[in-house]
């Protein structure tokens, strides 16, 4: 059920603000939220100056330099700093997106970083992501075969049927469109979310997958599928440029289809 | 630690409002107010059947500005989830996915409920 304000412990307090160094010239001020496990603090957001002049051009680089420079005890997670491996995904500037992509001169006034909405914070930047693996596995995110490959060579593709699963098998698991999807934020503990159900349609469109109907069996549930109501958040805040509403658009499509 | 004590990240207050997420609650918002509305419209029916004294009674409070918002909102609430119904067609039909596409039809859909609303009651007045 739907539980708009959050709850006691989770509301926000003012934090400390660390002022940039006399003679910075390019200042920019980062708003970022801060959550201590280890103290019995609420979550606060501490504010941050600063000199864009000596700070790389993304959100990433200014979160470093803030982890080097000034306050060490700032958590969050990155790695590969180029868009491909999905750890930094956090809420930037109101909306969802990898700080390594996120350009600082994108946002006007301060930059303000919060965790990946509506998830349970472990400690700063960094949510549990323990839920939105295990729906990543309940949709079986393997090839499943019935019948036995050939016996001289690999099970093969056309090039048309390969085109189908280029752009599903292009995400990284981010988590930026299911966490920015109000029906998951209310639903989350029934409903898959779009980035399981672009991984599900990436299998049931596989021209080598043998289990489609089995596979629709599965989202053929009044929470697991039909809790996304075409909000579109997830396709305006996939960092990738991927669809995962016409994904399910799709897959909703297959269901009514195999009924007549 | 057991993760129930870990506070929730916050989600409402901070996300910043697609077009598309705003029209999608105000869809929600209308097909209420549409069901509210047919109250209204049963207790006009009522009051016909009332005899005259309970009809003028009706109409003098639907002819007050409060009961003109009323009908104002009413007419409102059922043009946009009129358009706004045939944009969730097309979705459904796998149409109209792309972003641009999404964002460009909520303005259609805007516009429309608008501009019919505002003819509805040209002819009415």
């Amino acid at each position: 059920m739907a539980e708009f304000r959050l709850p006691p412990n989770s509301r926000i307090k003012k934090g400390k603000h660390f002022a940039a160094a006399n003679g910075s010239s390019n200042v920019k001020q980062f708003a970022v939220y801060r959550y201590d496990p280890d103290s019995k603090d609420n979550p606060r957001v501490d504010t941050y100056e600063i000199d864009m002049d000596s700070c790389g051009p993304m959100v990433l680089d200014a979160l470093i330099k803030i982890k080097n420079e000034i306050d060490p005890t700032l958590t969050f997670r990155r790695s590969c700093r180029e868009g491909i491996c999905g750890s930094c995904a956090m809420n930037i500037d109101g909306g969802n997106t990898l700080a390594c992509l996120k350009s600082v001169d994108e946002v006007r006034g301060d930059v303000k970083i919060y965790p990946l909405p509506h998830m349970p914070v472990v400690k700063d930047l960094v949510p549990d992501l323990t839920n939105f693996y295990a729906q990543y596995a309940s949709i079986k995110p393997w090839l499943q075969t019935r019948t036995p490959p050939p016996p001289d060579r690999e099970r093969l593709q056309s090039k048309a049927d390969q085109e189908l699963i280029d752009e599903p098998s292009a995400c990284i698991l981010c988590a930026c469109c299911s966490t920015s999807c109000p029906s998951y934020w209310w639903n989350s503990d029934r409903y898959l979310g779009p980035a399981a159900l672009l991984a599900s349609y990436r299998w049931l469109v596989d021209s080598r997958d043998e289990a489609t109907g089995e596979r629709l069996d599965d989202l053929e549930d009044p929470f697991r599928l039909y809790r996304c109501h075409t909000i579109m958040n997830c396709t305006q805040t996939c960092p990738k440029g991927l669809n995962p509403a016409k994904a399910i658009a799709e897959t909703k499509k297959m269901m009514a289809e195999r009924r007549h | 630690m057991s993760t129930t004590e870990r506070p929730l990240s916050p989600h409402l207050g901070i996300y910043r409002w697609p077009i598309t997420m705003a029209l999608s609650i105000l869809h929600r918002a209308t097909g209420i107010g549409l069901a509210v509305g047919l109250i209204a419209l049963v207790a006009w029916l009522m009051s016909i059947a009332a005899g005259p004294e309970r009809y003028l009674y009706f109409s003098s409070f639907m002819a007050t500005t409060f009961g003109r918002i009323l009908l104002i909102a009413w007419s409102f609430a059922f043009a946009y989830h009129l358009c706004n119904g045939i944009r969730h067609l097309f979705w459904d039909a796998g149409y109209g996915f792309e972003k641009s596409q999404a964002n460009a039809s909520a303005w259609v859909a805007i516009a429309a409920s608008v501009i019919l609303t505002a003819t509805f009651w040209v002819m009415v007045l």
